[in-house]
């Protein structure tokens, strides 16, 4: 007979109620771990998806996602040309938030070269980007469908294809589009700003002293492309051929003196330290105090469960329960309510996982050692109860 | 063979000048089959030489024999497991039945029978058989909270009689009936001494129920005055 169950199930609605505020605890821990690790893996999905070797960015930067970066498009020439490289594509990324049906609406702009890397890997629906100008790939969490159209600066761009789970590392869903229309939508500017930028470089090729006037009319054809350019990247993603060291040609690009070439394993190390690590410190330190309060709601009903057994124990114990007897009816029910609570909150969180704003990806290790913690938890706040059952005398049970 | 021996018991709580004597210098000899009061006024002693006698409370001097077993002189004598000579030896029933709450009566007959390791089938046939004798074969699903006190005293009798026990000892078994459920109890227990030759030691101050009594142990002021 198991006297622990039998204490449950005559007191069903408390413990049912604990349980119950328990688990939402627990779901709680579990979701900070499931944001934690959606997190991590939204930092990461771009890179991943990417598959790049080497980082080509502005020389002195963390770029192209830590910081800004900005360089020539027609790098990716001299690039390319350099021993062990297979591929270098260039790509620009642009954080963008708009007014949409009077909400705000965000996500964050890929421009890739068709056929290049850099853009999405797989498709739920629809194809890739096969114009040069005015279409998109979108991720589903943007709610936007096939065939829809979305207008961006002054261009419209029709849906083509549609990804699942593409995410920028702050949790913007991902929106592709061909480099030249991402160019043009980062770096065109108004036709006042491209007027006053051509003044500026004519009254500058003006002030050149000795330069003729028919010197200055040769030069008067160029004037737009030095002005206002739109040929600007924010990164190369370069691959390596298998055979070839990578460092080497990090090496060779770094000579050039203008740029810096980030390992893929730099350019994570510099997207979790600089974006994840406080998030998991501070995730981290919630699932931590949430666990303490777990430990202590546990801890007390125990002991309050076991001071309303006072008279039962000391009749156990009178009538020659051995030790072992007693210690198992609290350290069970200590461990009954934990796995209850625990398998509530799987429930729970297994539910509502979608319903989170940023990605909550739930790890079946990650859930293994919060049930290893939830039983180490249990027999840690069974103790203070135990140590009470123990302290009962039988004698306790004789009087009214 | 006596069923109990109690030699020169001596009970002195706390030392020094705190020191309590509780009980002095209490013999008593019950048989097999007898059922015996101890009497008392309250705070005389009574519920101390129960406990003793029940293995809960550790006397200071003297000796306690039960079936021939010397258990305690001048303190508990080694080599006894006092919890199991409690679970096979001793039933107890209180004043306030103590029932656990959780359990139906059938598992609170099935809760001594369990730790004293009768299980399964045995321990549900033996507690049905104790029930039905007690005329209470109706009401085994019943919670504690469900029962009269007249049938809450009877299963706790039950749970008292499970491991036939050679002693019973019974700490104001009557003391929260009416007399009618009072004088029905104790009838029980004359008839469950005589049938299963059990000692039972009632601790009572209730005058009214010392009738049918075969021994008689009067306590005042930790001693043993009367016996008859």
């Amino acid at each position: 007979m198991n006297l622990a169950l039998r204490d449950i199930r005559h007191h069903g609605s408390r413990f049912l109620q604990t349980c119950i505020g328990l688990s939402l605890l627990l779901a709680v821990v579990m979701g900070m771990a499931g944001i934690y690790r959606g997190l991590v893996s939204e930092a990461m999905t771009i890179l991943n998806d990417t598959g790049a070797d080497i980082w080509v960015v502005q020389q002195d930067t963390n770029g192209p996602f830590a910081a800004t970066s900005r360089m020539q498009e027609d790098l990716k020439y001299r690039v390319r040309s350099l021993p062990g490289v297979v591929q270098a594509s260039p790509v620009s990324y642009q954080n963008i938030q708009m007014e949409r049906e009077g909400k705000p609406f965000r996500f964050f702009l890929v421009g890739y070269e068709p056929g290049g890397m850099g853009g999405p890997s797989t498709l739920v629906t629809g194809r890739g980007i096969e114009r040069r100008h005015y279409e998109m790939i979108a991720d589903l969490s943007l709610g936007m469908a096939l065939g829809s159209r979305l207008k961006l600066g002054r261009n419209e761009y029709t849906i083509v294809g549609l990804t699942r789970n593409m995410a920028s590392s702050s949790g913007d869903p991902l929106v592709y589009v061909s480099l030249a229309d991402a160019q043009e939508i980062q770096f065109k500017v108004d036709n006042n700003a491209l007027r006053t930028d051509r003044r500026r470089v004519e009254k500058g090729l003006g002030a050149i002293e000795g330069l003729g006037n028919g010197q200055q009319a040769v030069l008067a054809p160029v004037v737009p492309t030095l002005a206002g350019g739109t040929h600007q990247i924010n990164a190369l993603v370069v691959k390596v051929a298998a055979a070839a060291n990578p460092l080497l040609v990090q090496e060779s690009i770094e000579r050039w003196g203008h740029l810096r070439a980030i390992s893929d394993s730099q350019q994570r190390a510099i997207l979790f330290e600089g974006m994840i690590a406080k998030a998991r410190k501070q995730i981290g330190l919630f699932a931590v105090i949430l666990l303490i309060i777990s430990a202590v709601i546990i801890s007390l009903i125990i002991y309050t469960m076991t001071l309303d057994k006072v008279k039962v124990i000391a009749t156990l114990k009178l009538i020659g329960a051995q030790n072992r007897v007693i210690v198992g009816l609290i350290l069970q029910q200590s461990l009954i309510m934990g796995i209850a609570a625990y398998l509530a909150a799987l429930v729970i969180i297994n539910l509502t996982c979608d319903k989170f704003p940023r990605r909550v990806e739930l790890i079946s290790s990650d859930l293994q050692v919060l049930f290893v913690i939830v039983l180490g938890i249990c027999v840690l706040a069974s103790v203070a109860g135990i140590r009470k059952a123990l302290s009962i005398e039988p004698a306790e049970a004789l009087g009214g | 063979m006596y069923a109990v021996e109690v030699e020169h018991l001596t009970k002195i709580y706390g030392s020094g000048d705190s020191a309590v004597t509780a009980l002095q210098d209490a013999s008593m000899q019950v048989r097999q089959g007898e059922l015996a009061a101890i009497l008392g006024p309250s705070g005389s002693g009574k519920t101390t030489l129960l406990t003793a006698i029940g293995l809960i409370n550790e006397p200071t001097r003297g000796r306690i024999v039960l079936g021939g077993d010397c258990v305690a002189d001048n303190g508990w004598q080694p080599g006894f497991d006092l919890k199991r000579l409690r679970r096979e030896r001793l039933g107890f029933i209180f004043q306030a039945h103590n029932l656990i709450p959780f359990l139906t009566a059938m598992e609170n007959v099935m809760v001594a029978l369990e730790l004293n390791g009768v299980t399964g089938s045995k321990a549900r046939q033996r507690a049905e058989e104790l029930l039905r004798a007690l005329n209470l074969a109706d009401r085994k699903q019943s919670y504690p909270a469900n029962l009269s006190g007249g049938q809450a005293q009877r299963v706790a009798i039950a749970r008292a009689l499970a491991n036939r026990p050679q002693v019973i000892l019974a700490d104001e078994p009557t003391a929260a009936l009416d007399t009618e459920n009072g004088m029905n109890v104790m009838a029980l227990l004359k008839s469950l001494a005589e049938e299963n030759s059990s000692a039972i030691l009632v601790v009572t101050h209730d005058h009214r129920m010392i009738e049918g009594f075969d021994r008689i142990f009067e306590v005042s002021d930790g001693r043993i005055v009367r016996e008859s």
